[in-house]
């Protein structure tokens, strides 16, 4: 049977990937970042799945305002990398697991989740930058993936409830699935940032702090935050953090939290990383 | 239930991107998804005025992407993804053209976010600034 191993929260943020493309990861201003991950790539190394279920938002990069689904799920072979306004990264396309998702996204579907099917997706910074932050430059990406676009660029988005009980059903989806793989779930974006107006820049880390202690201890309180709470509090664009409670869903009633990592800034974002494992 | 989008006006120096203002942006978020090519990047810069009068905008739109005015763009329903495609198409980073909505210059506000990034104390609510 298919188990789920583990998971994975990280922010998104595109200039990780720029640095990453023109090899500035040991420049000052992005190293104390970038060896906030040397953990979790020799983890993942380790603990290698077959499949990551990644949970991330476009940005405006394949999606227009044309069709905007609340939750998709990318059911194709292959994805490619999204031409952002300067030309796409130069980074190997990612396999898709197209057994797995569609049977993922059909599981779903009967769970009362009401999923976008994507035979044809490209994937932007939301899903390649933590893909480049756990597996660094490789020539092929050592792990299929199976792309769940969330909207959480207009709102309203889909509440933390809905993203918590999203998690759960993958979950169950996942362990009733006959063949015998390795699955994590990642949940990307976040933490607190403002990427507009007067109020741009907007740091807040004890909230965010709090965020990470919650998602560990208190999903099922930490699932009822307004997004009013998100937008004054983390910024407005630090709603993206409900994408983190889909992964904690998936891991089930107790985790083991083995790895946190917090740093500010990179560009105009906290960057917040965690890895846990569901309790067996 | 009834959609609650007043409850955003408050959050100062704030722009929701709400469904309502999607809609009012639609065309000026769909010219900035046009410049996800090469093609359109080089006829856009080659003539903004002609390219923009390709898409169903409306005047002031238009000239808030002439004059790059990034917070006038979010008024009039464009939403900070689509516009970065503008920025991006430039050579610009998100410092770069976020920090032209802010009242810092961006030395200052790179600084302040290396600083730690702005204390969200007295940024709460307009009410309490005495904004509203």
């Amino acid at each position: 049977m298919a188990r789920i191993t583990g998971g994975v929260t990280t922010s998104h943020v595109p200039a990780v990937g720029h640095a990453v493309d023109a090899g500035k990861t040991q420049e000052p201003y992005w190293k104390r970042m970038f060896d906030g991950y040397d953990f979790s790539k020799q983890w993942i190394n380790d603990n290698l799945p077959d499949v990551v279920v990644l949970v991330y938002n476009d940005h405006a990069s394949y999606f227009g305002m044309e069709i905007m689904p609340t939750f998709a799920m990318g059911i194709a072979d292959k994805y490619g990398i999204c031409d952002e306004g300067y030309g796409p990264r130069p980074i190997p396309d990612v396999e898709g697991a197209p057994e797995l998702s569609t049977y993922l996204a059909a599981s779903l579907i009967l769970q009362d989740f009401d999923m976008t099917i994507l035979n044809v997706l490209d994937v932007d910074h939301g899903l390649t930058v933590p893909m480049s932050l756990m597996f660094g430059t490789p020539d092929k990406w050592p792990v299929k993936v199976i792309p769940l676009p969330v909207n959480v660029v207009m709102n309203p988005q889909p509440s933390g409830e809905r993203c918590l009980s999203l998690g759960k059903a993958i979950r169950k989806a996942i362990q009733a699935y006959p063949e015998d793989l390795k699955v994590q779930v990642w949940g990307t974006g976040g933490m607190s940032h403002q990427i507009q107006g007067a109020r741009a820049g907007l740091i807040n880390e004890p909230w965010d702090k709090k965020f990470m202690d919650d998602l560990v201890n208190d999903p099922e309180n930490l699932q009822y935050k307004p997004h009013l709470e998100y937008m004054i509090e983390a910024g407005s664009e630090g709603v993206e953090l409900i994408m983190w409670l889909i992964m904690r869903g998936a891991m089930g009633d107790k985790v083991d939290e083995v790895y946190r990592f917090y740093h500010v800034p990179a560009s105009n974002t906290a960057v917040g990383h965690m890895i846990m494992t569901p309790k067996e | 239930m009834k959609p609650d989008f007043e409850q955003f006006k408050d959050i100062p120096g704030t722009t929701i991107f709400t469904i309502e203002l999607a809609r009012e942006g639609f065309w000026l978020n769909q010219f900035c998804m046009s410049l996800r090519t090469e093609e359109n990047r080089k006829r856009f810069h080659a003539d903004e005025r002609n390219y923009l009068d390709e898409w169903k905008m409306t005047e002031p739109q238009k000239q808030a992407v002439l004059d790059r005015d990034f917070q006038k763009m979010l008024d009039l329903g464009g939403n900070v993804y689509f516009l970065s495609k503008i920025f991006a198409a430039e050579g610009k980073s998100y410092v770069q053209a976020v920090s032209t909505m802010t009242d810092m210059n961006v030395e200052q506000y790179q600084q302040m976010m290396i600083d730690g990034g702005r204390n969200i104390e007295g940024w709460r609510s307009k009410k309490e600034r005495g904004e509203a």
